[in-house]
């Protein structure tokens, strides 16, 4: 893997997959289209069920991949090396069977999750993403500008800190494991999930603080 | 979700996918968005609670399921599709025709733009 994924184009073949609806994806389209046309929903309505349910819930997930290979050096290792099988063994694996690659920040690189040519994400550790992931802005720019992109999150990292963008495909999605917070060595791997924030895990965050834990 | 929030009833629904906390959890966002028109139809009282769970229930009864539970919001789709059906909300065939329309758009999208389904050959024709 490049450091960079910069000159992706159109023809890229990973993304094949993404302009196909299988069968239940087009019924609930169906509905979607059925009931808003009846006027019994209407998509914002959706939007604010779906934000409710799912930012709370899919986040905790990957929150709970981190923190164990934060407490657990075998299971961080395993994690390193194949990280599909190592999310799959707590429970949380993708339906149609996309690959995860775990990525860790270190004192001296911080990643970065992006895709750039449409909006592939962990779904099965991160839930559903968020507005500003999908949007072209954060696309085309977190590989252009990443240190940019990062302040405008109030990021700033040191200026020797090395940036690695990661371009997800339809086959392979990346998840960020952020650095271990200062002065956590006496936390629980349930302490330490609520300190794991879903930024964090895109890499637009860092991991809270143990003076910040809610 | 709190335990004091007012949610829908509908998370009581049989065998829903859970979280520790007790939340739903959804692999793909077909399935919170399923979930999410279903949670606002009875909200608005187009169904009742125990006709959603009937309609559910005998989705979830049928021969053939997997064994591991991974096709519940399948039979969730399932469900409501036939609940619409039932309380004339939509035809059948008109379902079935949209549903074709939205695979015809997917394919008809480039790719890194949003599906809509306007891009449908056969409906733009």
């Amino acid at each position: 893997m490049s450091e960079h994924h910069r000159g992706h184009d159109d023809d890229h073949g990973h993304h094949h997959h993404d302009n196909h609806f299988n069968d239940v994806e087009a019924r609930v389209k169906a509905l979607e289209t059925v009931l808003s046309e009846k006027g019994l929903i209407d998509l914002a309505a959706i939007d604010a069920i779906v934000d409710t349910y799912e930012t709370k819930v899919g986040p905790r997930n990957g929150a709970r991949v981190v923190a164990r290979a934060w407490s657990n050096a075998d299971f961080a290792d395993w994690l390193r090396r194949d990280a599909t099988a190592a999310i799959a063994s707590l429970g949380f694996t993708g339906r149609q069977g996309e690959h995860m690659r775990a990525v860790f920040n270190t004192p001296d690189t911080h990643n970065l999750i992006v895709c750039t040519l449409c909006s592939c994400y962990p779904w099965a550790v991160l839930g559903l993403p968020p507005v500003w992931y999908k949007a072209p802005p954060y696309r085309s720019r977190a590989v252009i500008d990443p240190r940019g992109v990062l302040a405008e999150f109030g990021l700033e990292l040191p200026v020797d800190k090395k940036i690695r963008v990661w371009d997800s495909t339809a086959e392979l999605r990346y998840l960020v494991v952020p650095e271990r917070p200062d002065g956590t060595e006496d936390f629980s791997e349930e302490a330490l999930a609520d300190l794991v924030t879903r930024d964090s895990m895109i890499g637009t965050g860092l991991a809270l603080s143990r003076q910040a834990k809610p | 979700m709190s335990t004091c929030s007012t949610t829908s009833p509908l998370v009581a629904s049989a065998e829903l996918p859970k979280s520790a906390d007790g939340d739903p959890v959804f692999a793909e966002p077909w399935q919170a968005a399923a979930f999410a028109m279903t949670v606002r139809l009875h909200e608005q009282g187009v169904f009742s609670w125990s006709e959603w769970a009937e309609a559910l229930s005998a989705e979830l009864h049928k021969p053939g399921r997997k064994s591991d539970g991974s096709d519940y919001y399948d039979c969730w789709v399932a469900a409501l599709s036939h609940l619409v059906e039932q309380l004339s909300i939509t035809s059948g065939p008109e379902l079935e025709a949209l549903v074709r329309s939205w695979q015809r758009a997917a394919e008809g999208t480039p790719h890194g733009k949003p599906i809509v389904l306007e891009n449908d050959p056969l409906r733009r024709g």
